[in-house]
This record gives structure tokens, sequence and C-alpha cells, in this order.
């Protein structure tokens, strides 16, 4: 086992080859990866060297110390998030050399075609269809939407309906999508701040080769549970400073503009400073058992408290403003290639926060998440368990 | 009449270490050994009988707790005859209690008077039979009183001390009332000293009952000064207070979740029903949240007493944990009542010990409003 001497001993010696002072960004990330030094807990060849998840703070602190490239996680979330794990635990060995290290440099930058028009938050009933044309692979038609980071993206982790005459859940299978076929067409996605964030993408006789199929035919449902849950994980486990989500910028206005201040904004203002406090040291719990390696479900639950109160945070700030919360900064439609929730300004981030009790999983999903698997409460009543996909009310 | 002084200011410490939120092996195992007892002495039956009585603290379970377990002593160090432990410990032992809304003076003497005479210079003797268990000790400081906040005294003059304080938890176990004077001094008073009389007050909280002091004429051992005793005694409960709101309130939860789990209306189980699971796994959450924000209180406090600092880290820690806990802990009962249908507001179900536990403990040491307040002050976020 690897321990933290020698992840210390390894990066110092990643340094001494590839001073950061004088080697470029990406040649470093690629030495780093190839050292084993990029995820430490991956397998040794493919970023890692089987090490404790936990250690990987070692490593982080020494090259940050050192000044060395980081790789903007920011920018390839949906890549280290959620199609990382993934193929790491379904990928053939052909597909986890090819993909992952472009990947976690970010010279590749990946997406998710999971939900569409009419599966969202009953994802399992989607209708993207992709189907068996020969020995070699596949073709996929269908719409996907809500996909960030599309317009950017060179593949895309995608699920698609294998057999219709199967229940749901059972006739998916999961795929990796290359996002320059020519059957691929993304289209911008207006939303409610006036930015393209997200997109809709229109597969049209996409084709797949076999060798990108992630999982056995049919398995595709069990296959994203396996994202999905590493998307939670990935949401919980920030690390922020006291004021460091979206109460900073109303505590630096109530600050900085007194004659802003009511009697009223003061007592919502600290009660909601209070709640942006603990749900900080909720994260901070949640991400302390996970170093410690006891993973506790708060994971479940802190994305319905951060949605909730970032959305009452900013209501109140608008609503601080006064006369300046009447107006917008800009409406311009734009297609920023990451999101920054506290970007911007108070109207903005206002409009923002409604979109985070729905992506992700919507409020209401998540609390049936935390009853049932949490909680251990009987599950809803299901009409369509047995039910073959073609034959369910559309 | 002793003031107090707002809450101190001192150089904000460069970044302090990370707080540790977690519990710890020999924590877990403090919990199991207490929660066993508990198990077998203080079941809901035995605690709503004991309410009823002319008798309502437990006195037998005390002694098991503080003096089998040695759990009175665990803030004072070792060469004051204690264990030499920590707020974090204290924590744990009071997440149990709270769990079991067990009719003991834990919180008031092993903390709340622990905690003052740990500020006296001239206490030692009346420590030591605190942390033993030898005697029960109450602070004379109404239980309502924030940290921070005014606080009753009584006279004193002559060498004796008159006066009356009322809203004393805990007041008629105590051996040993600590009776902060108008003189500025902290006094231990025995209870069955000339001229003191200790009566119940009805109280809405049958488990911690509140009493009268009344001093007439009686001798009092001058221990420290009141204000700092005071103040850090108040700031202890208000902190580890949280940790008891805690487990009261996981007990609402898991008691809830069991029960309806089992009860069955309109042929399904009712936690069947989205509308009551939504509202569970909500309180879930705010129990989660809870947790970090109790656990955060009392590893500030242990921090500070390590460093004998008086951090306005852990300032805001406490703060946060009182502005917050007060509203999970009466959720939580709340809803444990409205979800157990008739039953729940009957007077054999033990809900209704949590529910009147849980409404005290938001006011005690503290109101959230209050706790609010203080934040404001020290997060620099004013009043208009």
């Amino acid at each position: 086992m690897t321990d933290a001497a020698e992840l210390r001993r390894r990066t110092q010696e990643l340094l001494v080859a590839q001073p950061p002072a004088t080697t470029g960004r990406l040649d470093f990330l690629r030495a780093r990866f190839d050292a084993g030094l990029a995820w430490v807990h991956y397998p040794e060849g493919l970023g890692g060297l089987n090490a404790p998840r936990s250690l990987q703070a070692v490593v982080d602190a020494e090259l940050e110390a050192a000044g060395a490239p980081g790789n903007d996680p920011r920018r390839i979330g949906i890549g280290l998030g959620m199609a990382a794990p993934t193929i790491l635990q379904y990928g053939t060995e052909e597909q986890k050399r090819r993909f992952l290290r472009p990947l976690w440099t970010g010279e590749e930058v990946w997406c998710q075609l999971f939900s569409e028009p009419g599966a969202g938050s009953d994802l399992a009933a989607l209708g993207t269809r992709a189907a068996r044309v020969d020995e070699d692979g596949w073709v996929v038609d269908g719409q996907k939407v809500w996909t960030s980071s599309a317009h950017a993206a060179r593949w895309a982790i995608l699920i698609a309906r294998t057999d219709p005459d199967v229940p749901k859940h059972r006739g998916i299978t999961y795929f990796v999508c290359d996002m320059t076929d020519p059957g691929v067409e993304v289209r911008p996605l207006r939303q409610i701040t006036g930015e393209a964030e997200f997109n809709e993408v229109f597969l049209t006789g996409v084709r797949i080769p076999d060798a990108h199929r992630l999982g056995e035919t049919g398995d595709g449902w069990r296959v994203a549970q396996t994202t999905l849950n590493n998307e939670r994980v990935a949401i919980g486990g920030m690390r922020l400073p006291r004021e460091g989500g979206m109460i900073g910028p109303v505590a630096r206005t109530w600050r900085e503009r007194p004659e802003l201040r009511t009697h009223d904004l003061h007592q919502r203002l600290l009660a909601l400073w209070v709640e942006a406090e603990v749900a900080r040291l909720t994260g901070e719990r949640l991400r302390q058992q996970l170093v410690a390696g006891q993973p506790g479900p708060e994971g479940a639950g802190m994305k319905l408290g951060f949605a909730r109160l970032n959305q009452q945070i900013s209501g109140l700030e608008v609503e601080l403003l006064g006369a300046e919360g009447l107006l917008y900064d800009d409406w311009t439609m734009r297609r920023p290639e990451l999101v920054d929730f506290t970007g911007r300004e108070a109207g903005y981030r206002y409009l923002r926060s409604k979109g985070n009790s729905i992506e992700g999983g919507t409020s209401e999903v998540l609390l049936n998440i935390v009853a049932e698997r949490v909680l251990g409460l009987p599950a809803e009543p299901r009409t369509d368990k047995d039910v073959a996909w073609k034959d369910l009310a559309r | 009449m002793s003031t107090t002084s707002p809450t101190k200011t001192g150089p904000v410490s460069p970044v302090s270490a990370q707080p540790d939120l977690l519990y710890s092996e020999e924590e877990e195992a403090l919990r199991a050994a207490v929660r066993d007892l508990l198990t077998d002495h203080c079941g809901a039956a035995r605690v709503i009988s004991r309410a009823e009585s002319d008798t309502p603290h437990d006195l037998s379970l005390w002694k098991a707790l503080a003096d089998g377990m040695g759990l009175a002593g665990l803030l004072v160090p070792e060469e004051r005859g204690g264990q030499g432990a920590t707020h974090r410990e204290a924590a744990v032992v009071l997440e149990e209690l709270g769990r079991a809304v067990a009719p003991v003076p834990y919180l008031t003497s092993a903390v709340v008077a622990t905690e003052a005479l740990l500020a006296c210079a001239d206490g030692s003797e009346v420590l030591t039979s605190l942390a033993s268990a030898r005697r029960i000790g109450a602070l004379a400081v109404p239980l309502h009183t924030a940290p921070g906040a005014p606080f009753p005294s009584a006279r004193a003059a002559d060498g004796v001390l008159h006066g009356e304080l009322a809203g004393i938890a805990d007041a008629a176990a105590a051996d040993v009332l600590l009776v902060p004077a108008a003189d500025g001094g902290l006094y231990a008073v025995e209870a069955d000293a000339t001229g003191v009389t200790v009566t119940g007050q009805t109280s809405l909280d049958l488990t911690r009952p509140l009493g009268r002091v009344t001093l007439d004429g009686t001798p009092g051992h001058r221990v420290g000064d009141a204000e700092p005793a005071v103040q850090r005694a108040l700031r202890a409960g208000a902190g580890l207070l949280a940790s008891e709101q805690l487990g009261l309130a996981e007990w609402s939860l898991t008691e809830t979740v069991r029960y309806l789990k089992d009860r069955r209306q309109f042929n399904r189980p009712v936690g069947g029903f989205q509308a009551l699971k939504h509202r569970l796994a909500q309180l879930w959450l705010e129990v989660v949240s809870l947790r970090a924000a109790a656990r955060n209180a009392a590893d500030a406090l242990a921090a500070d007493a390590v460093t004998v600092g008086d951090g306005p880290d852990t300032a805001v820690a406490v703060a946060v944990a009182q502005a917050y806990a007060g509203q999970v802990a009466v959720h939580a009962a709340e809803e444990a009542l409205q979800l157990h249908g008739g039953i729940g507001m009957t007077w054999e179900h033990p809900v209704h010990l949590y529910l009147k536990r849980a409404k005290a403990d938001s006011i005690a040491y503290g109101t959230a409003g209050a706790h609010r307040e203080a934040l404001a002050e020290l997060v620099d976020l004013r009043t208009p």
C-alpha cells in the first residue's frame, strides 16, 4: 500500500523531472497523470497508484505549494465526477486507456446525454433508440435536453433504449458517444437567466461502435446508477470557507451599504446566515467522513439543503437591493463554458438558483430517495414495473 | 445587580485548525455504555411516572451515571479530582441523555456549575465534590439567561446573602448553589444552610424542573468573581445544550419513522404516503445538519479549554449551534406528535416529555433570537 511518505517522494520526483516553471501546462498534467498522481486511488497506469483516496490531499498540497498547474476541475466536472468513475467500473481495459488520461487533463471535455423532454425525473422512461445494425455497432436516434457543456464536449456518456419490449429499467444500454459525429446536432437552450448554459442535443442516425458500449447490453440502468451516485458525492464533497457560498455577496452588501438595512431584512439575513453556516459545516462533516473512509448518507441530503438555501438567500439579496433589484445586469444570450452560481449579480443568482432544486435530481425525487433509502420508509406504489416500455402511456 | 459586558473582542486567530466533526472510537464506546445504562434504567414509562412524583429527579440513575461511570467529572482535570476529558465527550453523554429525556442534573451540575467553578480561583473543594458526584451543584442564574445577557444577583451584606432567585434549573436536586452576588462575587451556598429555602416551580419541562431559591441571611463561601464564571458557564451550557437537542431530535425522528412503518391506514403503512415521507426526509436533513453544528460547538469549546482561550470563533460556533438547534428540536418533537396522531396527544405516550423538553430547551441559555443578535456583532452583520 502506498503511504503518505511514498506519495510525497513521488511528488517531489515529478517536480524535479518536470519543473512547473519551465514545463508547459499540458505537458505537466500528462506527466502527473503518468506518475500516478492525478487521482491516487485509481489503478496504476490509469493516473493512480491504488492508494487510499484520502491521501490525494497530500499530493495536492505539495503541488500547490510548488506552484504546479491544476486541471481546472470545474470546467471538466462532468468528466471527473460522472464519466470517469463509470468508465473505471464498467469500461474495458482499452476504453480506460483511451479515455481517462485526456479526460483528467482536460484535453477532452465530457457531457452527459441522459435527460430527455419526456423523461426527466422519470429518467428510465427515456425513448432515444439505439438499434443494433451490424457486428460493429449501433445507430442512435432521439433527443436529449439540459445538456451542460455539450457545445464544448468531445465525448458524451449516453443512455439509450435498446429493447422496447421489456420493462423500462431493463431495456437500456450505456454508451460513449462521439460528439463530433455528423449526426449529433447541438442547439443552445436559452434559460430564464438569458444565457444558454444548457443545450438540446439531437441525435440522428448517429453511429456508435460496439467498442464504445459501457457494460452489458440491457444493463445500462445499473451502470447509470454508478454515474448518478458519483454525481451526488461530487456535489457533497466541496470544501467551503465561512461565507463561501451564496451568503457571501449578501453579507458583503449588508456591510458596505448601511443605507439598505431594515430590521425585517436583518432578522431574515441573520437566520439565513446561520443556516448557511450550518450547511457549510454539514458539508465539511460529510467530507471528513469520506476522507476517513466512512461515507455517510448525508450526501443525499446536502443538495436539497443547498438548493433551498440558495433560493432563499438570493431572493433576499434582490429585495435588499431595493430599487437596484428592479434592474438586471445583462440579458444578452451567452454560452458560458462553466457555470458559476455566485457569479454575476443578484438578479442572475436569484434566477439561476431556481435550477438548483431541479438539476441533478429534483428536490421532490431526492426527498423520496432519502425517505426510502436512508429512513427505510415504504417505496412509492409502482404501476410501470412489469409493463413493457412500449406499452407505457406516453 | 450584576450586568455583563457584551461579547469579548479579541484578535481573530489566523486560520484556525479545521474542527473535527466526527466521533472518535472512544466517544462511540462512551456513547454505547451510556445508552446501555439508559436503556436499562431510564425507560419512558419510568420517566413519565417519576415526572408526576414529588421527586422528579432520578437520583439512583444519577448515581449510576455520575458515580458508577465517573461522568460527572468529565470536564474536570485529573489533578482536581475529575476525568480530564473534554467537551466532546460531555457532548456525547448529553446526546444520549437528550435521547432519553433523562431526569438527571447532568447539564446543570456536571457542565454549567462545574464550568463556573473551573473559572474560580477558590472553588476547588466544591469542584472536586461535584466531579466525584458526592454532591450536585446548580448555578443560581435563571435558565433562560443567554451568554452575555444580564442576570440577577443576591445582596451580600455583613458576610451573609439575601435575595430571591427564580427559574433555577434543577435547584431542587442541588446540594450546593452557586450564587452571584451584587458585590461581584460568586458564592457557594449549602442547600441546607441557614435561611435557604428552595421551592419547586411548576415547570413546562417536567424532566428539568425549575426552582425558586430564597436566601435570608445565608452564609456563603466566596469562590471567585461572578462575571467571568457565569459567562464561561453559560457559554458551555449553551454550546453543549445543542448536543442534548440533537439527541432529542434524533429520538423524535427515529421513533416516528419506526411508528409510521408499522401503523397502517387506508390499507397501507402510513409511512408510504409521500406527503409524510417528505416531511420525515426534511426532518432527517435538519437532524444531520444539527449534528454538524453541535459537533462544531463541542469541538470549539474543547479546543478553547486546551488553549485557555476565549476565541471569537468559539463564540460564533456556540451562537450558530444555539441559533439553529432550538428550531430543529422543537420541529422534530412537534412532527413526532403530529405524525403519531391521537396517541401522540396522550399522557401515556412519551412524546409529550420530548416536546416539553424541546420547547424549554429552545429558551434555555438564550433563545435563537438572542444568539442571532450575538452573531450580528460577532460576524459583523450589524443592526440597521
